[in-house]
């Protein structure tokens, strides 16, 4: 007799695992992936969109079409999972009965969780890039920004992509540069974390590129307030920095439903899941993949790609009976666009944190050091994303465990 | 790793003062290391954050961030911030003897 696998959210996650789970799986299976709205956007992008460098439509394909024959799609938002009983109710009242249940519905931004983000001055004076409305908000704004401070401010960790807000500050600079006008902008990158970002080594290199830039860095800033008419970010231990136009990264929660389900998620909508089979510790027929999972990894699509062989196998051993897989290694791999048609690229996992070197071999691409072929590896990540990735594809060259042969280790310390 | 004694024992911490060894750590040391924090006397309302610390270290192998905190604690963000000025989630890790809250990567 089948089973039924449902997964929730047609994004990274749901869309690679549902795909690869369909390749592997006999057809008396069944997998149905939900989301509430077919809107698959390919949330890298949003990164260029302000910057003119991409189009809002050219980001975003219809979910249903990534998903293989085979696979259904409903497209209702979740109300709520019963864990105990194993059911999904739907807004649209439908309700799935699950043998297996897939959480893949990602972060979802919560700037209503900061006083005053959303008030007087949202999308006028305060923008975020982290959605597809903000960042085509914002491409106008800067367009009319002639000068004055820009200020680029993390309110909390996790968020998705924690490169993104440094890669903001770089092509910043590079795009007033362009305009001709970058000596009456002030750059500020504003973060809770104590450094630039939080991995040592990366720290450095980063802090030194936001220092050659002439981009001002203030750190362990947790925002309390946005005032968006006075034009001043206030923490709470109440220091304040003023601007005349801030791009806020808000804080970042699980998907709403998580919080009206009984038993699934933390204080924060995030689902706890074990770090290296995948597996929920709420119940053995959970599993989470992406950004929903609260493990210790980056929320990126490299790690959502890198997770879903794991997740797979142990889908199915977990139908079968058999012990899990506990495998994966947290591997994570990001381009940071650097401006000026160059990026960085940085390889790390749970143990080894980003390294100089090469990647994937000492033949490859030059890691945590800026080069033209890591600006056209980013570039060409977009096609890979819709062609590779999402289809439930291994990358050729590129290894779910992170590879440690190009990289400059140092020895253990005594 | 350096060791210093709180409440007439020795215990290892790291460079930034956090404890190497939750298990080392007696809630006797808690007031002593708070006042080396800059925090004169414990209230209940602290020491409701710090058994917090502990527990959530006990179950998931890290403190909580400060917004998680501010969630789960029963004590909001404004207060904890009133209660460890310089910064509630690292102040309360150190007091509670647990490893400096990984936060996010």
């Amino acid at each position: 007799m089948g089973h039924h696998i449902v997964v929730l959210g047609g994004g990274t996650g749901g869309t690679i695992a549902a795909n690869r789970l369909r390749r592997e799986l006999p057809a008396d299976v069944a997998i149905t992936v939900v989301d509430r709205d077919d809107d698959h956007v390919y949330q890298p992008g949003l990164l260029f969109l302000p910057f003119g460098l991409t189009g809002g439509q050219d980001l975003v394909r219809p979910r249903g079409r990534q998903l293989h024959g085979g696979i259904g799609f409903r497209d209702s938002a979740v109300d709520h999972v019963d864990i105990e009983g194993r059911t999904v109710s739907l807004e649209d009242g439908g309700v799935l009965s699950y043998d297996v249940l897939v959480v893949a519905s990602g972060a979802r931004l919560v700037p209503e969780d900061t006083d005053g983000l959303t008030g007087p001055g949202w999308l006028e004076r305060v923008f975020t890039f982290y959605d597809l409305a903000g960042a085509t908000a914002l491409r106008d704004a800067l367009a009319r920004f002639d000068g004055g401070h820009l200020v680029v401010n993390v309110v909390d960790m996790p968020i998705k992509c924690p490169v993104a807000p440094l890669e903001f500050c770089f092509l910043a600079d590079w795009y007033f540069r362009e305009r001709g006008i970058r000596d009456r902008v002030r750059l500020t990158y504003v973060t809770p974390l104590d450094a630039a970002f939080t991995k040592p080594v990366a720290a450095r290199t980063l802090a030194g590129l936001l220092a050659d830039k002439g981009v001002e860095l203030v750190t362990e800033f947790n925002t309390g307030t946005v005032d968006g008419a006075a034009g001043q970010l206030v923490s709470f231990d109440d220091r304040r920095v003023d601007f005349d136009l801030a791009v806020v990264v808000p804080a970042h929660g699980g998907a709403s439903y998580v919080d009206r389900s009984d038993g699934l998620g933390d204080p924060l909508g995030f689902v706890p899941t074990d770090r290296h089979t995948l597996r929920s510790t709420v119940r053995p027929e959970i599993f989470v993949i992406g950004d929903a999972a609260a493990i210790p990894t980056s929320k990126a699509g490299s790690v959502t790609h890198f997770e879903g062989e794991v997740l797979t196998r142990n889908v199915m051993r977990h139908l079968a009976g058999q012990p899990l897989d506990a495998s994966f290694d947290g591997h994570t791999n990001c381009f940071i666009e650097s401006g000026f048609g160059k990026a960085l690229l940085i390889d790390f996992n749970y143990d080894t944190e980003p390294l100089p070197g090469h990647f994937p071999t000492r033949a490859g691409l030059p890691l945590l050091a800026e080069s033209r072929l890591n600006h056209l590896g980013k570039l060409m990540f977009a096609w890979l994303y819709w062609h590779v990735l999402l289809p439930g594809r291994d990358l050729p060259g590129v290894p779910t465990a992170m590879p440690t042969a190009g990289k400059h280790i140092p020895a253990p310390t005594p | 790793m350096p060791t210093v004694a709180f409440a007439g024992i020795d215990v290892t911490i790291n460079d930034e003062g956090f404890f190497v060894d939750p298990d080392q750590w007696r809630s006797d040391m808690a007031p002593e290391i708070a006042r080396q924090a800059g925090i004169v006397a414990l209230t209940d309302r602290h020491w409701q954050v710090i058994e917090f610390m502990r527990r959530e270290y006990a179950e998931k192998g890290t403190g909580p961030t400060v917004r998680a905190l501010g969630k789960a604690s029963g004590v909001g963000v404004k207060e904890l911030y009133q209660l460890f000025p310089k910064g509630p989630a690292k102040v309360a890790a150190k007091i509670a003897g647990i490893p400096k809250p990984r936060g996010c990567i």
